[in-house]
């Protein structure tokens, strides 16, 4: 699934990172906790979170992650714009909750994530 | 070749900066992406751990042909029961750092899930002291 892909099922505004549309994307990680996020990574992915803070996109870079969505219409400040382009990363938001962004991505195709065993 | 990175208490602007700086130090060494992840998510959940629990300390990254050691040190009241803090999900991180996105009891076990060796030595009232290995790939002898 291309990032333009996720812009228009998201019906998203995009923020930062517009010449990375193109980019191919093969898993998602919806998550608030960072070391969740950390916990569970693929790649190619497609971050969605509700945190929106500098440590949502420190952990994104640290992680190669190269698109983030702020789901639940949350947007950006200045700084975060800022700090996501010097980053390279792209930057949207969402009007849907973090179910329903999840769910409609899912829904059209989108399907790697992490799994984990239950000891 | 030694980096040695301070880690302030509590301070979430800087928080991750300094993984951020080694990951880019390490990437610009032509290591392998993967094991560059593996190292700096490692370092991120350290340097979180510190600037969280540990009332600030510091971290070195050690590199030698064979491996790289990264060393954690901080001034905190210790870990009161290690086999507690190494369970997934288990965190002692507050609501207001919880609202920063931390807690998810991960910290710990990211850290050795990433690392080849891990040895923690910690006693209450005496600060945490976490090294962690990460052995370089040999090269094939000509």
């Amino acid at each position: 699934m291309k990032v333009e892909d996720i812009v228009r099922i998201l019906d998203a505004k995009v923020f930062a990172g517009e010449e990375q549309l193109g980019l191919e994307l093969n898993s998602a990680c919806g998550a608030d906790l960072m070391s969740d996020v950390m916990a569970f990574v693929k790649d190619r992915v497609v971050l969605l979170t509700g945190l929106m803070n500098p440590q949502a996109l420190r952990t994104a870079d640290l992680l190669d992650i190269k698109v983030i969505v702020f789901v639940r219409g949350k947007k950006p400040t200045a700084d975060l714009i800022e700090m996501a382009k010097e980053m390279g990363m792209t930057m949207m938001t969402s009007k849907y909750s973090m179910f329903l962004a999840c769910g409609r991505l899912y829904e059209a195709g989108l399907r790697g994530g992490g799994v984990r065993e239950i000891d | 070749m030694k980096l040695k990175f301070t880690i302030p208490s509590m301070d979430f602007s800087a928080a991750g900066k300094a993984s951020t700086e080694a990951k880019r130090f390490l990437s610009r060494l032509g290591l392998d992406p993967g094991l560059v992840k593996r190292i700096a998510i490692a370092m991120y959940e350290g340097e979180m751990n510190i600037a969280i629990h540990g009332g600030g300390g510091g971290a070195e990254l050690e590199i030698s042909p064979e491996k790289i050691e990264l060393l954690f040190k901080d001034n905190g009241p210790g870990i009161a029961d290690l086999e507690l803090a190494m369970t997934e999900g288990y965190s002692t991180a507050s609501e207001e750092v919880r609202s920063m996105g931390f807690g998810a009891g991960m910290g710990m076990p990211n850290m050795k899930r990433n690392a080849d060796s891990m040895d923690v030595d910690s006693k209450p009232g005496a600060g945490t002291r976490v090294v962690l290995v990460f052995n370089l790939a040999k090269a094939e002898p000509s």
